[in-house]
C-alpha cells in the first residue's frame, strides 16, 4: 500500500515539473512573440523631393515609395499606420515634423518652403510602437515659374479661337457677305415694341441681377442699346429698374447714347433707370409689383437670373405682356422657355448685340465662334469612338 | 476722349488678366484678386448712388402722387427705419437682442422667405402651360417630364417595382438625367462658353462699345 502512495507522489511531482517547464516555454514563447510585435516597420525608399511646377513658389513636392509593410502587407504586426515627413535645413542638421500622412500615402506638398532656400527631407514609417526612417533626399529648392504649362492647351485653344474671330472680323471688313441663322426671340425684338407703342404702354428692359462683372449684364447692356434705339425710333415707353448701382450707371449712358444715335435726345429722361436694391427677392417684389401695376405691353428679361426667374417671367405673363427672355444659366433655361415667348439661348444672348446692329465686324466675330464648335465636334467624334473602341484613357496625350 | 480712354483702359486691363492667367509667377499671380478688390471698392461706393436714386425716385412718386405712390411711402419708412435702428444700434448691431436683429429676423427674412416661396406656385402654373401637348416636341418633353417626376417620387417606384430592374422608372429617370439631358446641357454649355470668348474679344479689341457708352 505504502509503495503504490509512494508512486503516485512520484508521478503528481513529475506532473508538476512538468507543467512549470510547460509554463515556462509559453512564456518565452509569448515574451518572443511580444518583441516581434515591437519590430519597427520597413522604412519607406526612393524619396524625391524637387520644386513643384507650374507654381508661384513656395511649394516642394516629396515623393517616396511606400514601405513593404504599408496597405496590403501580411504581418499584422508592424503593420504602417502612416507616415511623418521631416524637414531640415542642414545636411546632418535635426529635422523637425513637417507634416503626416495616411497609410498608402506616397506624396506630400510642403507649401510652408522660403524661395531660394535648400531644404534636406526624410519620410518616416510610422508602425504601431516604433518607426522606421528613409534615408535623406537629394535637397530641393522652391522657386516661382514664368509659365503655367498645364495650361499649354487652353492656351492654343484660345489663340485658335481668337485668330479665328479676328479672321472672319476682317472677311467681313472687307465686305464679304456672311451667314447668320434667323435668331426668332431677336426678330421678335421689333414686334415688341411696336406692340408696346400701339397699346401706349411701357416696355421693362430687367438686365438680370448680376453686377457689371458678368459678361452676362455686358451682354443685357449691349442688348439694351439696340432695344433703346428702337424705343427711340417708335417714341415707346422704356423703364429699366435695376438691382446694381453700376448696372443702374451703365444703362443711363447706353440709353442716352442710343437715343443720341436715333436722333431722339429730347426723349431721354435719366428716371427712366432706377435703382431698387440689392436684395434678389426684394427686387423681384418690387419688379412684380411694376408689372402688375404698370401692365407693360413688353417685357425684356436678359442677364443673369437665378430662382426670381420664374417668378418675373410667370408675372409678366400673368399681365398679358410679350416677353423676350435671354440668359446664359441653364438652370433657369427652361422657366424661361415655358413662361416667355421668345428665350435667347445661352451663345444667342452673346450674339444678340452684333444680331440686332447688323455690323458686319460684329456678325464677322459670330462667325469665328464656329471654328471652335468645329474643334468642339471633333474632339467630341474623337472621344466618342475611342470609348466605343474601349480606349478609356488618353489623358496621357495631354500632359 | 470720353469714350477712348475707357476702351483703352479695358482693352490694356483685359488682355493684360488674360496673360497673367497663365503666368503663376509674383506679382502677376496676385493682380486678379487686385483687380477684383478695385472693382468691389468701385461697387461700395456706387452704392451711394442707388439709395439716393431710390429715395429720389420714391420721393418725387409720392410729390405727383403717381400711381401706387403709398408703396414709396413704405420704401422711405423701411429705409430710414432700418438705418436709423442700425446707426444707433451702433457696432454689433447686427448681434442677436438689438432691436435692428429682431426687425431682420422678423420682417425682412419672413418676407424674404415669402418672395421665395411663391416660386413653388409658379412652377405649378408655368408646367401646366410647358407640358400640354401641343405639338410633337411638346409631346415628347411631357413624356419626358412625367418619367422624371414619378421616377422621383416613392409610389413611381411602387408602381414600377414589378418590372425588371433596368425597366424600372427610377432606372428611366436616371437614364433621362444622364444621357440626354446631360447632352443638350454640355452642348448648351460649350455654346456659352464660346459665346463669352467672343464677346469678351468684341469688347477687348473696342467692336462692342455699348456698355462703354456709344456704339
Amino acid at each position: 500500500m505504502l509503495d503504490r502512495f509512494r508512486v503516485v507522489g512520484q508521478e503528481k511531482k513529475q506532473m508538476i515539473r512538468f507543467s512549470f517547464i510547460f509554463l515556462f516555454t509559453l512564456l518565452l514563447f509569448s515574451s518572443a512573440t511580444g518583441q516581434e510585435a515591437t519590430l519597427p516597420p520597413s522604412p519607406p525608399t526612393d524619396v524625391i523631393a524637387k520644386d513643384t511646377p507650374n507654381d508661384a513658389g513656395g511649394s516642394i513636392t516629396i515623393t517616396w515609395k511606400k514601405s513593404p509593410d504599408d496597405i496590403g502587407a501580411v504581418r499584422e504586426e508592424n503593420k504602417v499606420k502612416g507616415y511623418e515627413i521631416l524637414r531640415s535645413t542642414e545636411s546632418g542638421g535635426e529635422y523637425e515634423v513637417l507634416g503626416k500622412t495616411t497609410a498608402g500615402a506616397e506624396t506630400y506638398f510642403d507649401s510652408h518652403a522660403k524661395n531660394g532656400v535648400l531644404y534636406y527631407y526624410k519620410v518616416r514609417a510610422l508602425g504601431m510602437q516604433s518607426f522606421s526612417e528613409s534615408l535623406p533626399a537629394t535637397p530641393a529648392k522652391a522657386k516661382a515659374q514664368w509659365l503655367d504649362w498645364r495650361r499649354k492647351y487652353t492656351f492654343l485653344l484660345a489663340l485658335i479661337l481668337a485668330l479665328s474671330i479676328v479672321y472672319f472680323i476682317n472677311q467681313a471688313k472687307s465686305g464679304k457677305q456672311l451667314f447668320i441663322r434667323k435668331i426668332a426671340g431677336l426678330e421678335a425684338v421689333e414686334e415688341a415694341v411696336g406692340r408696346a407703342t400701339e397699346m401706349g404702354r411701357k416696355i421693362f428692359y430687367i438686365p438680370g441681377i448680376s453686377d457689371m462683372d458678368s459678361m452676362q449684364t455686358i451682354a443685357a447692356v449691349t442688348i439694351l442699346g439696340q432695344v433703346a434705339k428702337k424705343t427711340a425710333e417708335y417714341e415707346a415707353k422704356l423703364e429699366v429698374p435695376t438691382s446694381r448701382s453700376l448696372v443702374m450707371v451703365s444703362c443711363r449712358e447706353t440709353i442716352k447714347e442710343a437715343y443720341s444715335n436715333a436722333g431722339r435726345p429730347d426723349l431721354y429722361n435719366e428716371d427712366m433707370v432706377y435703382y431698387l436694391t440689392d436684395d434678389q427677392f426684394g427686387y423681384t417684389a418690387a419688379v412684380d409689383g411694376l408689372f402688375v401695376r404698370e401692365k407693360p405691353a413688353a417685357v425684356f428679361l436678359q442677364g443673369q437670373f437665378y430662382a426670381e426667374s420664374l417668378i418675373l417671367a410667370e408675372t409678366g405673363n400673368y399681365v398679358g405682356a410679350i416677353q423676350i427672355a435671354g440668359t446664359a444659366q441653364p438652370a433657369q433655361l427652361p422657366f424661361f422657355v415655358a413662361a416667355c415667348d421668345y428665350t435667347l439661348i445661352g451663345e444667342e444672348l452673346f450674339a444678340a448685340s452684333a444680331y440686332l446692329s447688323r455690323d458686319p465686324k460684329l456678325l464677322g466675330s459670330l462667325k469665328g465662334q464656329d471654328v471652335g464648335k468645329f474643334i468642339f465636334l471633333f474632339f467630341i467624334i474623337v472621344g466618342s469612338l475611342f470609348i466605343t473602341f474601349g480606349i478609356y484613357d488618353l489623358s496621357f496625350l495631354f500632359r | 476722349m470720353r469714350r477712348e480712354v475707357p476702351l483703352a483702359i479695358t482693352a490694356i486691363v483685359g488682355f493684360a488678366l488674360i496673360i497673367v492667367y497663365f503666368i503663376p509667377h509674383p506679382p502677376f499671380n496676385h493682380s486678379r484678386d487686385f483687380f477684383e478688390d478695385l472693382f468691389f471698392i468701385i461697387a461700395a461706393f456706387a452704392i451711394w448712388l442707388g439709395c439716393l436714386n431710390l429715395l429720389k425716385v420714391n420721393a418725387d412718386k409720392v410729390y405727383r402722387q403717381k400711381k401706387g405712390w403709398l408703396f414709396s411711402v413704405v420704401v422711405w419708412f423701411g429705409f430710414f427705419l432700418m438705418v436709423i435702428v442700425g446707426f444707433w444700434e451702433g457696432r454689433g448691431f447686427m448681434n442677436p437682442g438689438t432691436t435692428f436683429y429682431y426687425l431682420y429676423d422678423k420682417l425682412y427674412y419672413p418676407l424674404n422667405a415669402t418672395m421665395f416661396s411663391i416660386l413653388a406656385f409658379f412652377v405649378a402654373s408655368a408646367s401646366y402651360r410647358a407640358f400640354r401637348a401641343r405639338n410633337k416636341e411638346a409631346t415628347i418633353l411631357l413624356i419626358a417630364a412625367l418619367f422624371v417626376m414619378l421616377g422621383r417620387v416613392p409610389f413611381g417606384y411602387y408602381l414600377s417595382s414589378w418590372l425588371p430592374e433596368g425597366w424600372r422608372l427610377g432606372n428611366i429617370t436616371d437614364w433621362i438625367m444622364d444621357f440626354p439631358q446631360t447632352a443638350a446641357q454640355r452642348a448648351i454649355m460649350i455654346g456659352i462658353a464660346l459665346g463669352i470668348v467672343s464677346s469678351s474679344l468684341r469688347v477687348l479689341l473696342g467692336l462692342e462699345r455699348t456698355f462703354a457708352s456709344g456704339e
